[in-house]
């Protein structure tokens, strides 16, 4: 009976070495978010203007409220949009 | 107990350059005759609303930031709605990181001020 278990490739296969997300508040030390710097809350949102989740943006839960709080205010004084499409 | 807090309100395009100017020594006097200290102001001018308020585009937008007992809020918010030429306000409580924050934006702004006037 031949050997079935060992397949052997060709070229390697290509594993992915996933980049490891981070939080970006932590590592560079923010500790307040602006809700006035419409530029800066843009990397938190999708196109439609919808906040992005922590499993995209790699935000820690502490940080992720507070962009959130930012973003929501943002909108009550009309620096971001509440709804939006092709926002980016 | 004294708290310091951020208010940013939106007035209507409508108005004049003067009566704008008007408009934000009101409330600037009112703050002030309630015991508040002003620790700074921004006028942004006017500027581009991200979607239409009262089908209007634009707004000229006014930042307060000041010193105050929580109990003065509720007037100055009062003050806010029972005013016309306002479309929009945001009173906010700021925390020491927001006050350290805002102190570094600054100091960063004037920085850059005094160093134009030196080249020039």
């Amino acid at each position: 009976m031949a050997n079935q278990t060992e397949i052997k490739y060709l070229t390697p296969i290509a594993v992915d070495v996933k980049k490891k997300k981070y939080c970006r508040f932590k590592k560079m030390g923010i500790k307040y978010i602006d809700y006035k710097d419409a530029s800066f809350l843009l990397r938190f949102i999708n196109e439609q203007g919808k906040i992005l989740p922590r499993r995209v943006t790699g935000t820690s839960l502490k940080y992720q409220r507070k962009v959130g709080q930012a973003v929501k205010r943002a909108r009550h004084i009309a620096v971001l949009p509440y709804v939006a499409d092709l926002l980016k | 107990m004294t708290n310091q807090y951020e208010a940013v309100f939106i007035m209507t395009p409508v108005l004049s350059d003067d009566q704008m100017k008007e408009a934000v020594s009101k409330f600037e006097k009112l703050l002030l005759d309630k015991g508040a200290e002003i620790v700074h102001q921004e006028n942004w001018g006017l500027r581009k609303l991200a979607y239409p308020i009262q089908r209007k585009n634009t707004g000229f937008y006014h930042l307060f930031e000041f010193k105050a007992e929580g109990s003065l809020i509720k007037d100055l918010e009062i003050q806010f709605i029972r005013d016309e030429r306002i479309m929009r306000f945001l009173t906010v409580k700021l925390d020491k990181h927001a006050i350290s924050y805002n102190q570094r934006k600054r100091d960063k702004k004037n920085a850059l001020v005094a160093e134009v006037k030196e080249n020039n």
